[in-house]
């Protein structure tokens, strides 16, 4: 670094005369919103495990597409969205008595993830040349985002917005309440079979960016950032939408400048901002 | 603690018999809700005739017969497992009859849902669950809807009314704290105040005293009895143990494998009544401060004596 002072907007001109940092942090921006909304539902009703499954899977769609010579995103969609619906046929098991349970069956997903891990793995040993892509399906690369890609993501994201925000309310009532939900006729069921498609979609586009090791950086720990500084449900759902793409900038920033590389960048600023959210919660608490 | 009385006069002869149901009830603010008259004339907002249900092809219970008013406090009563929640699940229309009939506010059960207001059997909040106890009362006006709430004349009418439901059961200074961190007596509070919510003229607990401790199962008994009859509701409240709702019941429905009884809780709970009920010797026995304790009962442990500790 020079002892030129540079502005941000210096900054910013900087990297974006290079199209593929445009491209990246549209992308980025645009996961940031899609999976700040998803990611709240999930941390909210408690299905991060089967987010993490969804997650992984992505790693042998997209070493499974390349082996089939299809485009990366169709392995992705296409893998994620059919473990969501095998996910939620294990779940909320209707009982006799017809309470509704949405526990997570942990051993059901825990069973899918080994296996999805397994498959990514075989796949990649049969497409012997995918060997030197294999670190930035796991961990991410903001280097090869594609216009194309990023129009899809667009597409994406408007689609699964739109479907939660005319889900909202009832999805959240079907959240806090299953049993009081299904006695005002929201079908509950039916809804979770529907999030957990649309988690699936969202995970889909956000491994686009940080890789399926990484999800998590901006699936969750937004979203439970969000939760520590607020319990009001929208403003939560503000919050951890800005939360996750204020992280994406800074950490495409940073990386830009740093030998290091994106994915580190980007989930240890979404850690950093989780625990000092986690300390100003504590200290608000106490202080009541 | 003063005795409960059981017995009560709820006609009195002087009773004009073309009341307006919504008439209030001609209660001093000081009257004990026993002193309250129900008026005989206030509409019917469950009428069950000679119900029965199945279950896997095995009757859960048959020959149910009751009917509950605008303003009067029903209990279902009964051991564990002889479907008292199945019969709230007939109500809310959730489970069909297989023989008899089941009206609900004059048409059949699960028509008139925004008129029910339900609060299933607890069902702890997750302590991490980080949204406020308003957010979860307004779910239960507004929850089952489509779309977003927007800002707006609607919007302020809805918050309004929240507000209201969370001033009549008393929690307005723990409502704005998540959910997940609040008492169970204070989540029960709220969890009725999201019934409450809509403004229903049915309201089915199922046991909300539950889980709760002596102190609170006393106060949330008052303040259910308190909403039934200044707000005019038909309360069915499943129970697992009848003496803290004991001197506020107009009606029990006594569960039990052999078949069922409803009427007052004088006419029901009885030896007599029981033991025909369980088809065995079972005795009811009044303590000396009124409660009520059954013995000698096929299931001992379970019924109206395992909280009376006093």
């Amino acid at each position: 670094m020079t002892a030129t002072a540079w502005s941000p907007v210096d900054v910013l001109r900087e990297m974006w005369s290079l199209p593929f940092m445009v491209n990246a942090f549209r992308a980025g921006t645009l996961v940031a919103v899609l999976a700040g909304v998803t990611g709240w539902f999930m941390v909210a009703r408690r299905q991060t495990f089967a987010g993490h499954t969804l997650s992984v899977v992505g790693f042998p769609g997209a070493a499974g597409a390349v082996l089939l010579g299809v485009p990366v995103w169709v392995g992705y969609v296409g893998f994620t969205v059919v473990t969501g619906l095998v996910l939620s046929r294990g779940s909320a098991g209707g009982s006799a008595g017809g309470s509704v349970g949405r526990e997570e069956d942990s051993a059901l997903i825990g069973t899918v993830q080994a296996f999805a891990l397994a498959c990514g793995f075989w796949f990649v040993v049969l497409y012997a040349g995918l060997l030197g892509g294999t670190t930035s399906l796991l961990f991410g690369s903001f280097l090869a985002i594609t216009t194309g890609q990023v129009t899809f993501l667009l597409a994406l994201t408007v689609a699964v917005v739109a479907v939660l925000a005319v889900l909202g309310r009832r999805l959240l009532l079907a959240t806090v309440d299953p049993a009081v939900a299904q006695a005002r006729g929201v079908p509950v069921r039916a809804l979770d079979a529907v999030f957990l498609v649309l988690l699936a979609v969202s995970v889909a586009a956000t491994v686009q960016v940080t890789g399926a090791l990484l999800v998590f950086a901006l699936l969750v720990l937004p979203a439970a950032a969000a939760q520590r500084l607020t319990a009001r449900p929208a403003l939560a759902v503000a919050m951890s939408v800005l939360i996750g793409a204020a992280v994406v900038w800074t950490a495409l920033t940073v990386a830009f400048f740093s030998p290091y590389p994106f994915g580190f960048w980007l989930t240890a600023l979404a850690f950093a901002v989780y625990v000092a959210a986690a300390a100003w919660g504590r200290t608000r608490e106490r202080a009541r | 603690m003063n005795p409960v009385p059981i017995v009560r006069g709820k006609t009195p002869p002087d009773a004009s018999p073309d009341a307006s149901p919504d008439a209030s009830p001609e209660a001093s603010p000081d009257a004990s809700p026993d002193d309250v008259t129900v008026s005989r004339e206030a509409p019917v907002v469950v009428q069950v005739s000679d119900a029965t249900v199945l279950l896997g092809g095995r009757a859960v219970w048959s020959g149910v017969s009751a009917r509950v008013r605008a303003g009067e406090f029903a209990a279902v009563l009964g051991p564990n497992g002889v479907g008292k929640s199945t019969l709230v699940r007939v109500i809310l229309g959730m489970q069909p009859v297989a023989a008899g009939t089941v009206e609900v506010l004059g048409g059949p059960p699960g028509r008139s849902r925004g008129a029910v207001g339900y609060l299933p059997q607890r069902r702890a909040f997750h302590p991490g669950l980080r949204i406020r106890g308003v957010d979860v009362v307004r779910l239960g006006l507004d929850g089952h809807r489509w779309g977003l709430p927007l800002p707006g004349r609607r919007a302020r009418a809805a918050q309004a009314r929240v507000e209201e439901v969370i001033g009549l059961v008393g929690a307005s200074d723990y409502a704005r704290r998540p959910i997940g961190q609040l008492s169970g007596g204070e989540q029960q509070r709220l969890l009725i105040a999201q019934a409450l919510a809509p403004a229903p003229r049915l309201l089915l607990l199922d046991e909300p005293l539950d889980s709760l401790d002596l102190p609170n199962q006393s106060a949330v008994a008052a303040l259910i009895a308190r909403i039934c009859r200044e707000q005019q509701i038909a309360v069915l409240m499943v129970a697992h143990d009848v003496n803290p709702i004991l001197g506020y019941l107009d009606q029990v429905i006594y569960l039990a494998e052999g078949g069922a009884a409803s009427g007052s809780p004088q006419q029901v709970i009885t030896t007599e009544t029981l033991s025909r009920l369980y088809g065995t010797s079972v005795e009811v026995l009044r303590a000396s401060d009124g409660r009520l304790v059954v013995v000698g009962h096929p299931e001992p442990a379970a019924l109206h004596s395992d909280r009376h500790h006093r």
